[in-house]
């Protein structure tokens, strides 16, 4: 038996189908994961995700602090309520989590983390904050989920106390704001527009029936999964862990390089590894003959080297089988996947495959290239 | 829970057999497969005609979630494959025991009954199963 969210009750209620997910007891889908997918494509959809540790930082230097902690610059936020997604290195470089900061003050953050890395990633912070004399908080007793959908924000906005209502529907992607007891930010794990609102956990049910009864669809981890795939957002874990670099993962644009003078964690093994030659690419693949590509399979570029897939799946909105991987340094747009023993043919693509319910990717090849 | 179709016979790999009249025997996955796997986005089939050994990868299904082989439950010739199924492998998620069937098989030799469940045996059979 894992640890059971709020709206664990709600998920049962809902028919899902219950998995562990890094030691939670957490909904993989309610009966379909490919409607719970177009759902929030076409409408709107709502995932639990009071699993994600929640951390509010708070102390005189806490700017400073996670100017060195983070791999990207929280120097970059200047307005309350505004997001950063970041790596947190090790002094190799390698990943140790992937989080979002929001700013409340140049005194106050909100850090939220992944679950099943919530154990290090709070003894690494903690260790670390010592000669900062920040304070580390875990907010555990708040839920949070993910209303996701073009029409997310609209049916969720009643939700939210009448006197905010007007300024969290204002919010611009990457930003929030406090709305009462309630956290509201524009931002999400799925390529689509909508919210993520962190409240106490008394709340979350409550939430969570109204947003039903105004026709938002509950989905689990499993449409979580393919959603974040076509948008192509990195899961920790499987696109990258400690061992491997933001610069392997196609999170370059996560490290803050300037100002050169800004010690990071990590930043020397990192700028070592920058101006090395045949630092592996991280691309999309599209799977042009059937079959489904899966995490860890061989990719195969002939007269190059060897990759592998670190995400791969089926993508309900493309009808095709797709992959985040990670290859090697060079120019080439086409491989081949051993798949289950078979060779078959992907061509690399531009990511995000899917992104607010369009298909970004070219499907069928230009032959005038 | 649906009652499960009283002409079945059923293996503990999840998979079910229907004997046909011409001798040949019908063979797919069972609801509990299918509903344990998730929806089903790739179905690989054998050739019409291919001989496949008892215990055999006979076919590949995949879901959203992860590839599941197939394996024959006795040896024998492959007479027919389910074609719909590679443009509509959700069959198996809405019909597994019609329009969800995979292959056709004339098998070489007898079928061992005694190593197949009836379908009380299979309820009785997934009802214990850890889920």
């Amino acid at each position: 038996m894992g640890s059971k969210t709020p709206l664990f009750n709600k998920h049962h209620e809902a028919g899902a189908r219950i998995v562990d997910f890094g030691g939670w007891d957490m909904p993989l889908h309610y009966g379909s994961q490919k409607e719970e997918h177009h759902a929030v494509r076409r409408y709107a959809g709502v995932f639990d995700v009071s699993h994600m540790t929640i951390v509010d930082l708070s102390g005189e230097r806490a700017t400073e602090f996670l100017q060195y902690l983070v791999a990207n610059d929280v120097a970059k936020l200047k307005e309350y309520g505004k997001a950063l997604y970041t790596c947190m290195l090790n002094t190799d470089g390698g990943v140790i989590d992937d989080l979002i900061i929001y700013f409340m003050s140049d005194t106050d953050y909100r850090l939220i983390v992944n679950a099943a890395t919530r154990d290090k990633d709070l003894a690494w912070i903690r260790n670390q904050a010592g000669p900062y004399y920040v304070a580390v908080a875990e907010r555990a007793e708040l839920a949070m989920v993910a209303v996701q959908g073009p029409n997310a924000r609209e049916l969720a906005a009643p939700c939210i106390g009448a006197e905010y209502r007007k300024a969290a529907l204002a919010l611009k992607p990457f930003n929030g704001l406090r709305a009462g007891d309630m956290f509201v930010a524009r931002t999400g794990y799925t390529g689509e527009d909508g919210w993520e609102i962190c409240m106490p956990a008394a709340e979350a049910p409550v939430v969570w029936d109204r947003l039903l009864a105004a026709g938002v669809a509950p989905c689990g981890l499993g449409a979580r999964d393919t959603l974040r795939l076509e948008a192509a957002m990195n899961l920790y874990g499987t696109d990258m862990d400690e061992t491997i670099s933001p610069l392997e993962a196609g999170l370059n644009w996560t490290v803050a390089w300037e100002p050169e003078n800004r010690d990071f964690i990590g930043r020397t093994a990192l700028a070592a590894l920058r101006n090395s030659a045949g630092v592996q690419r991280f691309v999309g693949l599209l799977l042009e003959d059937r079959g489904v590509l899966r995490n860890q399979q061989k990719v195969i570029v002939e007269g190059v080297g060897e990759g592998v897939i670190t995400s791969g799946g089926y993508s309900p909105t493309i009808g095709k089988s797709i992959a985040l991987a990670r290859v090697p340094s060079g120019d080439y747009d086409r491989a081949v996947v051993d798949v289950r023993g078979k060779l078959l043919n992907v061509r690399v693509v531009k990511t995000p495959f899917v992104r607010n319910g369009q298909i970004r990717i070219n499907l069928w090849e230009k032959h005038d290239e | 829970m649906n009652e499960l179709p009283g002409d079945l016979l059923f293996t503990k790999d999840h998979e079910w057999l229907r004997r046909e009249e011409d001798g040949s025997v019908t063979i797919g996955i069972t609801d509990h497969a299918q509903g344990a796997l998730g929806d089903l986005v790739y179905v690989e089939l054998p050739e019409v005609g291919q001989d496949i050994e008892e215990g055999g990868e006979m076919a590949v299904v995949e879901s959203v979630k992860a590839a599941s082989d197939v394996y024959a439950p006795m040896g024998g010739n492959i007479v027919a494959v389910n074609e719909v199924l590679a443009d509509d492998p959700e069959n198996i998620n809405s019909d597994a025991y019609g329009d969800g069937w995979i292959v056709r098989m004339r098998p070489a030799g007898g079928i061992d009954e005694s190593a197949l469940m009836s379908p009380d045996e299979y309820q009785e059979f997934i009802d214990n199963l850890d889920d």
